[in-house]
C-alpha cells in the first residue's frame, strides 16, 4: 500500500474550482516531485494535504489514516510536516529554538517539571538540544545554533525551514520552492542534502519546484498540475517527453 | 408603546452622537492602521471651548462653532504631526501607547487649565420641544439628527466624489501603492485626522447640549462607546461606523429601559463580543484572508 | 562534548544557589529600607503596591510578551482575584488569618483562571486588533456585573477587608510570579508560545494545537493577576469596581511595553519606575499627570526598544571588559 493515497481531491474558493479532482499515490521512500506553471495549485495541493484548506471533495489518506478534517497540528503528528514557499520561521527565536520547537512532541515533560525544574527537566531539554544539533549538522546549521532565526542568510534560512520540519519526526517531508532563490551552486548541494535527508532518516518527500530539470534530477516520479488538475505523471523522462507538458510550459 | 418609541428616539440622539465619533475612529484606522485612544479628548476638547466661546466672551453662536471646529481640527493635526508621526513605522504597540499618552495629555492639561471641578454650559440650543401626544422630542434631538444627516450626506459626498476623498481610500487600500500613484500620503492622513476631528467637534457640541456640564473626563465615556461602535459596524468602513453608531446608542438606550442601569455596559461590550466572535470584522467591515 | 556536559552540570549547581542567595539578599534589604523607613512615609508604604504591579506586569506579559496578544483587559482579572478574596476572609472572621489568607490567594487565583479560560476561548479565536478589543469588551463586562451584582456590593464595593498582605507575603508571590514566568520561558510550553507569537500557521504546522497553547498562556496570566488581586484587597481594605475599568488595564499594558515584550526583567524595572514615579512626581500636583503623559509619548517617539538595545549593548561591553582584565 502506498504511504499516501490522494483521490479526487479539490477545492473551490468562491466560484473558482483551485484544484480539481487530483489523485495521487507516494510510495514510502520514494522522492516526488510536483510541478507547473504558476498558479496551478501546486500550494493549494500543499495547503489541502496539511490541513489548512478544507478540500470540498475527495479523500487523502496518509499510511492508512484518513487526514480529512484534521486540524493542521494534528496532522503534523500524523506524520506529515511542511516548509512554506515564503519562509515562515520564528524569527525571534534563536535557530536551535527553532528547532526544538518541532521537537516538542517528541521529547516530553510535563509543565509541573519545568516549573520546579526537576532532575527530568534538564535530562530532556538535554536530549532536546543533542537531537536538535544533530539535525542542524545535516544541513550545515550547528555552527549557528545560538543565532536569531531572523540574522541568517536567505540561504540558510530555507535550510532551517527544512530541518525544523524534520524535527518533527515526519513519515511524508512537504517541501515547498526548497530551492527558491538560490543561485545554482547552492541548489545543486540543497538537492544532494535533500536526496541524503531522504536516505537518512528513511522518509519519503513530496517536492515542489518550478524547473523543471532541476525535479528531474533528483525526483523518481513527477506530477505536473496545470489549472488545478493534472497534466501528466509518471517518471521524469515520460513527462519531460510527454506533448501536452511541452506545450503547457513552452507554448505551442 | 409610547414609553417605547420615546425610548427609541433618545437610543437615536445618543446614537447620533456615537455615531459623528466613531467615524473619526474608523476613517483613521482605516488609513493609519491604529487605534486612536486620545480621539475621544478631542469631544472634550471641542466641549470646553464651545462652553468657554459662549459663556465667557459672548460672541455669536455661529462663529463660536466654527472656532470650536476649527480649535478641534488643529488639535487633532498637531497630534498626528507631532505625536503619530514620527510613529509611522514602529510596531502598533508603541503607536498605542503613544495615543493613550496623548489622551492622558489633553485631559490633564484642561484639568490644569479649568481644574477638575465640574462646569455647567447653558445650551446653545433653543428651539421649543415638539410634541406628538405624550412623544416628546427635545430641541437638541432634533438639532441632533438634522446635523449628523447633513455631515454624513456631506462626508460621504466627499469621500465618493472628489479628488481628495479618493486619495483617502487609496491610501487605506494600500498606502505604498498610493505614493507610487503620486498621491501625498502625509497629507492626506492629516486631512483624515482633521475631518475626524472637526466631525468630533460637531459631535462635543451636540453632547454637551444634551448633558449641561464639562469636566476634564468628559471625553472618555463617549470615546470608548463610539469606539466600540466602530467595531461593531467593521472598523475602517465609514457607513458601518454610521450603522454601529445608531445601533448602540438604541441597544444601550433599551437597556437602560428594560434592565438595571448599571447592566448597560454589560450589554453593550455583550454585543460587541458576540458580534465580533460571530463576524469578526463587524458589521459591514471587509474580510481579510491571510495568504499561506 | 563530555567536557561540555560537564561544565554544564556544575553551572546548574551553582546557579539556583546564586538566585536563592540573592533572592535572600534582596529581602533583607527590603526589610531593612522598610523597618527603618529609609525613604520616608511616602515612599515605604509604595513597597507593597509595587509589589503587586510587578506581579500584574509579569503576568500580562505572559499573555502580551510571550503570546504576542494585546490584553486590555487585564485589571477584570485583578478584580475577579481582589472580590473573591475579599468574600472569603470577611465572611470568615472567626478563620485565623493564616488559613483564612491562603485560601483566599487560593480562591482569589483559582477564580480568575476560571474566569481566564471562560474569556479565553471565545477571545482567542480573534487576531491582533480585534482580540485587543474583545479583552477590553470582557474587561468592562466583569466590572460591569460586579457593579450590579449584591455580594459584590454594588458601585460601593467592599470595605472593611482585614490588612493581612504584608511585604513579605507580597515578596513571596512576586519571586514566585517572577520564577515561574522565568521557568516557562526555557520550556517546551514557553518555546511553543513564543513560536505560535512569530509564527502561528509556522507553530501550528510543526505540530503545536494553537487553542491549548493560547488558553494555557491566558489562564497562567490571569492566575497571577488573580493573586495580585487578593494581595491588592487586604492592602488597601477597600475595593470598588472602579478601581478595575480599563484604565487600569492599560496602565498594565504600559509596564509591559515600556518594559520591553517579553521581557521579564524589563517589566520589574518598569513596574517599579511607574509606581514610584507619580509619587515622586506628587509635589508638582496637577503637573504631575502632564508630565507623565509626556514621558510616555516622548518614550515612544524616541524608540524604547532603542534605549534599552543601547543599554544592553553598553552592558555586554562593560561585561566583555571586565572579562578581559
Amino acid at each position: 500500500m502506498a504511504l499516501l493515497e490522494v483521490k479526487n481531491l479539490g477545492i473551490s474558493f468562491g466560484g473558482l474550482r483551485a484544484v480539481d479532482s487530483v489523485n495521487l499515490e507516494i510510495e514510502k521512500g520514494q522522492l516526488y516531485g510536483l510541478i507547473g506553471p504558476n498558479g496551478a495549485g501546486k500550494t493549494t495541493i500543499f495547503n489541502l494535504l496539511t490541513g489548512v484548506y478544507r478540500p470540498t471533495d475527495g479523500s487523502i489518506i496518509l499510511d492508512g489514516v484518513k487526514l480529512i478534517g484534521m486540524k493542521p497540528a494534528e496532522i503534523n503528528r500524523a506524520g506529515i510536516a511542511r516548509t512554506f514557499q515564503n519562509i515562515r520561521l520564528f524569527k525571534k527565536m534563536s535557530v536551535l529554538d527553532n528547532v526544538k520547537v518541532a521537537l516538542q512532541n517528541q521529547v516530553t515533560y510535563s509543565l509541573f517539571t519545568s516549573t520546579f525544574k526537576l532532575p527530568g527537566y534538564f535530562k530532556k531539554e538535554a536530549e532536546m538540544d543533542q537531537r536538535a544539533l544533530e539535525i542542524l549538522k545535516v544541513f550545515g546549521l550547528d555552527e549557528v545554533s545560538n543565532e536569531l532565526a531572523s540574522n541568517l542568510p536567505y540561504g540558510k534560512q530555507r535550510k532551517l525551514e527544512i530541518a525544523r520540519a524534520l524535527a518533527t519526526n515526519p513519515k511524508l517531508l512537504l517541501l515547498d520552492e526548497p530551492a527558491a532563490g538560490m543561485n545554482p551552486n547552492e541548489t545543486a548541494e540543497l538537492m544532494d542534502t535533500i536526496q541524503l535527508v531522504r536516505d537518512k532518516y528513511d522518509i519519503t518527500i513530496l517536492l515542489i519546484e518550478h524547473d523543471m530539470k532541476l525535479v528531474a534530477g533528483i525526483c523518481e516520479q513527477i506530477l505536473v498540475l496545470n489549472f488545478g488538475t493534472e497534466l501528466a505523471h509518471g517518471t521524469p523522462s515520460e513527462v519531460l517527453n510527454n506533448p501536452e507538458v511541452i506545450t503547457a510550459y513552452l507554448g505551442n | 408603546m409610547e414609553s417605547f418609541i420615546q425610548t427609541l428616539i433618545n437610543g437615536l440622539q445618543t446614537g447620533s452622537i456615537f455615531a459623528l465619533i466613531a467615524i473619526g475612529y474608523t476613517m483613521v484606522y482605516g488609513i493609519a492602521k491604529m487605534i486612536n485612544f486620545a480621539h475621544g479628548d478631542i469631544i472634550m476638547v471641542g466641549a470646553y471651548t464651545i462652553c468657554v466661546l459662549t459663556m465667557d466672551t459672548k460672541i455669536p453662536v455661529v462663529l463660536a462653532i466654527i472656532i470650536t471646529i476649527l480649535v478641534c481640527t488643529v488639535v487633532g493635526i498637531l497630534t498626528e504631526r507631532l505625536a503619530y508621526k514620527p510613529l509611522r513605522k514602529a510596531p502598533s504597540l508603541a503607536v498605542l501607547i503613544t495615543a493613550i499618552g496623548v489622551s492622558l495629555f489633553l485631559q490633564s492639561l484642561a484639568l490644569i487649565i479649568f481644574g477638575e471641578k465640574q462646569r455647567p454650559f447653558e445650551s446653545i440650543i433653543k428651539i421649543p420641544p415638539i410634541e406628538f401626544g405624550n412623544i416628546v422630542i427635545q430641541g437638541v434631538a432634533l438639532v441632533t439628527f438634522i446635523v449628523t444627516i447633513i455631515c454624513m450626506v456631506v462626508l460621504n459626498i466627499f469621500i465618493k466624489k472628489t479628488k481628495l476623498g479618493r486619495a483617502m481610500r487609496a491610501v487605506s487600500e494600500d498606502k505604498q501603492a498610493a505614493q507610487l500613484m503620486g498621491i501625498n500620503v502625509n497629507k492626506t492622513i492629516s486631512l483624515t485626522f482633521a475631518i475626524g476631528s472637526a466631525l468630533a467637534a460637531v459631535a462635543g457640541i451636540l453632547y454637551i447640549c444634551q448633558y449641561l456640564a464639562v469636566k476634564p473626563t468628559l471625553g472618555a465615556l463617549p470615546g470608548i462607546k463610539a469606539f466600540v461602535a466602530a467595531v461593531l459596524g467593521g472598523i475602517g468602513s465609514i457607513p458601518g461606523a454610521m450603522v454601529g453608531g445608531i445601533l448602540l446608542g438604541v441597544i444601550e438606550a433599551l437597556s437602560k429601559f428594560y434592565l438595571p442601569s448599571e447592566l448597560t455596559d454589560a450589554i453593550v461590550f455583550g454585543v460587541l463580543v458576540l458580534v465580533l466572535l460571530l463576524k469578526p470584522s463587524g458589521l459591514l467591515g471587509k474580510k481579510r484572508i491571510e495568504k499561506v | 562534548m563530555e567536557k561540555n556536559n560537564k561544565k554544564l552540570s556544575n553551572k546548574t549547581w551553582l546557579k539556583p544557589l546564586c538566585y536563592a542567595l540573592a533572592i535572600i539578599l534582596c529581602y533583607i534589604i527590603i526589610s531593612i529600607l522598610i523597618e527603618n523607613r529609609t525613604f520616608g512615609r511616602k515612599y515605604t508604604s509604595l513597597f507593597i503596591p509595587i509589589g503587586i504591579n510587578i506581579m500584574l506586569a509579569v503576568s500580562l506579559n505572559i499573555t502580551t510578551g510571550f503570546l504576542g496578544e494585546l490584553s486590555l483587559g487585564h485589571a477584570a482579572f485583578l478584580a475577579v482575584g481582589a472580590y473573591s478574596g475579599a468574600l472569603v476572609t470577611t465572611n470568615l472572621v472567626s478563620v485565623p488569618e493564616i488559613p483564612a489568607m491562603i485560601l483566599a490567594l487560593l480562591t482569589g487565583g483559582v477564580l480568575a483562571a476560571v474566569a481566564g479560560i471562560l474569556i479565553g476561548i471565545p477571545v482567542l479565536r480573534l487576531r491582533g486588533d480585534y482580540l485587543a478589543i474583545a479583552t477590553l469588551a470582557f474587561g468592562e463586562i466583569v466590572r460591569s456585573i460586579i457593579n450590579t451584582l449584591k455580594i459584590t456590593g454594588g458601585p460601593k464595593g467592599i470595605s472593611s477587608i482585614p490588612a493581612y498582605s504584608n511585604y513579605t507575603l507580597v515578596y513571596v508571590f512576586v519571586i514566585i510570579t517572577i520564577l515561574f514566568a522565568m521557568n516557562l520561558k526555557k520550556s517546551r510550553f514557553g518555546r511553543a508560545i513564543f513560536a505560535i507569537r512569530d509564527n502561528d500557521i509556522a507553530a501550528e504546522a510543526m505540530g503545536i494545537p494553537l487553542t491549548k497553547y493560547k488558553i494555557l498562556a491566558f489562564t497562567i496570566s490571569a492566575f497571577f493577576a488573580g493573586i495580585a488581586g487578593v494581595l491588592y484587597a487586604h492592602d488597601r481594605s477597600i475595593i470598588k469596581p472602579d478601581q478595575f475599568d480599563y484604565n487600569k488595564s492599560i496602565d498594565i499594558l504600559v509596564y509591559v511595553v515600556l518594559g520591553g515584550m517579553g521581557s521579564i526583567k524589563g517589566s520589574v524595572i518598569a513596574a517599579i519606575i511607574l509606581t514610584v514615579l507619580p509619587q515622586a512626581l506628587s509635589e508638582f500636583g496637577e503637573w504631575r499627570m502632564l508630565s507623565y503623559a509626556l514621558a510616555l509619548i516622548i518614550i515612544m517617539i524616541f524608540n524604547a526598544g532603542d534605549i534599552r538595545e543601547k543599554l544592553g549593548k553598553f552592558s555586554t561591553a562593560l561585561r566583555e571588559k571586565k572579562g578581559e582584565n
